[in-house]
């Protein structure tokens, strides 16, 4: 039988929770390097025993650990996330120019297919790679090159969260940053541009054509069809059907638009998850009530999720990356909250039930389903 | 030889079991004790200094003999007590909390 491995990133350590296919009893090991913030641990997807971790300290800095046991035990690897050539600056937030700085890594995306290739999303924002398992990275610097000048972190600091890799099509990479907006390359990571038209931000950038500087919170793409994407902006959850040339909004019937997680079922590519958050400034769920909202029509038309959540007095947070599937079927939905609990829901959402409810604040949950 | 306190999270990343001896060769300074730890423990690169300007991150403090020597040039020599071994040098962690 399956079993499914989460792997849960809090600001006080790591947490790996294992279940079997029924997903029901869950064996939580960890915490893995306590005392540290995980903001993101990853499995490859050609090797899942192989995982990567992003651990950082404001004491101590950056490092990055990987398994090659599923989490048993880690190594520490390269921590050196050194900006190609003149780092240059980005706009900063009276207008003048600041210099570029290494901060951390807040998403690692290991290749779909070589389990030594790695990217790595940094803040002050920008894409490494790595070719060996994490021991040694090189900026791919043409990313900074499409307009980061004019780049300008956002309250949470100007990170890389996410990177969307095409296994049929290696050549195309998207990243998204906070708060510049969403990137693609087409050349394997060497030149980026923009691909924010249709985004509207009309509080934050007075221009409508603004080409970057959006406050994108998340995207994701369903593995079969990987240029149609959706977004969770700061207000606005949105959807490109070509490849972020153009993206419209698909907030729809939902309580609150403001969020920031946002996922795609693992069969179901029109199926998409988001969890809505009442503002910018109370960064908890509308009325006390924890809700996700599943829409089957690629958005406009949501209904909420509620059973086994918390219907009153439930103030948390879910952050950017702390949602995840699993590809079993029917599929898997994971969600970490600032409030220490992993809810999990192995029916695509119709009923949910905690698998932990005390962790530190979540900030990152994958999901792996494993033979 | 040399003896060089740790803060807890260091010497967990590094594997190190309570206070460490370091050779140094000639008269131990920062940046030689630093470099010397670097060599032995490679993982602890980046995480006392920063990787490219070798400046002391912001939240780590060196003492040594009652005195704080975070502010000293990497160069300057430490104290006699610290080179012989009869003191440690102490590599704390700021309390930093608030």
């Amino acid at each position: 039988m399956s079993t499914v491995r989460l792997l849960v990133g809090t600001r006080k350590g790591a947490f790996v929770l294992t279940a079997d296919g029924k997903r029901q009893r869950w064996d939580i090991s960890g915490p893995h390097f306590a005392g540290w913030e995980l903001y993101h641990l990853k499995g490859s997807p050609a090797h899942p025993d192989r995982l990567y971790a992003s651990q950082c300290s404001g004491w101590f800095g950056q490092m990055i650990q990987r398994s090659d046991d599923g989490g048993k035990t880690w190594e520490a690897v390269g921590n050196e996330f050194k900006y190609e050539g003149v780092p240059g600056t980005h706009q900063w937030y009276d207008g003048t120019q600041h210099p570029w700085e290494f901060k951390r890594v807040w998403h690692l995306e290991p290749s779909p297919s070589d389990p030594d290739v790695v990217y790595a999303g940094a803040e002050d924002a920008a894409l490494f790679r790595s070719g060996d398992g994490g021991r040694t990275w090189q900026e791919l610097p043409g990313l900074r090159g499409a307009k980061g000048h004019l780049w300008q972190p956002g309250a949470g600091g100007m990170g890389l969260h996410t990177i969307l890799l095409n296994p049929s099509r290696p050549e195309r990479i998207f990243v998204a940053i906070s708060a510049a907006g969403v990137f693609r390359s087409d050349d394997a990571g060497k030149t980026w541009r923009a691909a924010n038209r249709g985004l509207k931000s009309q509080f934050e950038l007075p221009d409508p054509d603004a080409e970057v500087g959006h406050c994108v919170h998340r995207i994701a793409a369903h593995p079969s069809r990987p240029d149609v994407l959706f977004m969770q902006k700061h207000w606005d959850v949105m959807r490109s059907d070509t490849a972020g040339e153009a993206w419209h909004e698909v907030s729809g019937n939902l309580p609150s638009d403001f969020g920031f997680p946002i996922d795609v079922h693992a069969h179901e590519p029109e199926t998409i998850f988001v969890v809505p958050i009442k503002s910018d400034s109370e960064h908890f769920p509308p009325d006390g009530k924890l809700r996700v909202y599943r829409s089957r029509t690629g958005g406009n038309e949501w209904e909420a999720l509620t059973n086994g959540l918390p219907q009153k007095d439930c103030y948390v947070n879910v952050l950017r990356d702390a949602m995840a599937v699993d590809s079993l079927d029917p599929c898997g939905v994971y969600f970490g909250t600032t409030g220490g609990q992993v809810y999990a829901s192995a029916d695509s959402g119709g009923t949910w039930n905690p698998i932990v409810r005390d962790l530190p604040a979540v900030l990152s949950v994958e999901a792996q389903a494993l033979p | 030889m040399m003896r060089v306190m740790l803060p807890y999270h260091l010497r967990t990343l590094a594997r190190i079991d309570g206070e460490l001896q370091l050779e140094v060769a000639g008269p131990p300074t920062l940046a030689s004790v630093l470099d010397a730890l670097e060599a032995r423990y490679p993982v602890l690169r980046g995480t006392i200094r920063d990787h490219v300007t070798l400046r002391r991150r912001p939240f780590l403090r060196f003492f040594a003999c009652a005195e704080d020597l975070s502010h000293e040039p990497p160069e300057a020599r430490l104290p006699d007590a610290v080179a012989t071994g009869a003191e440690p040098l102490l590599i704390v962690g700021a309390m930093a909390g608030g």
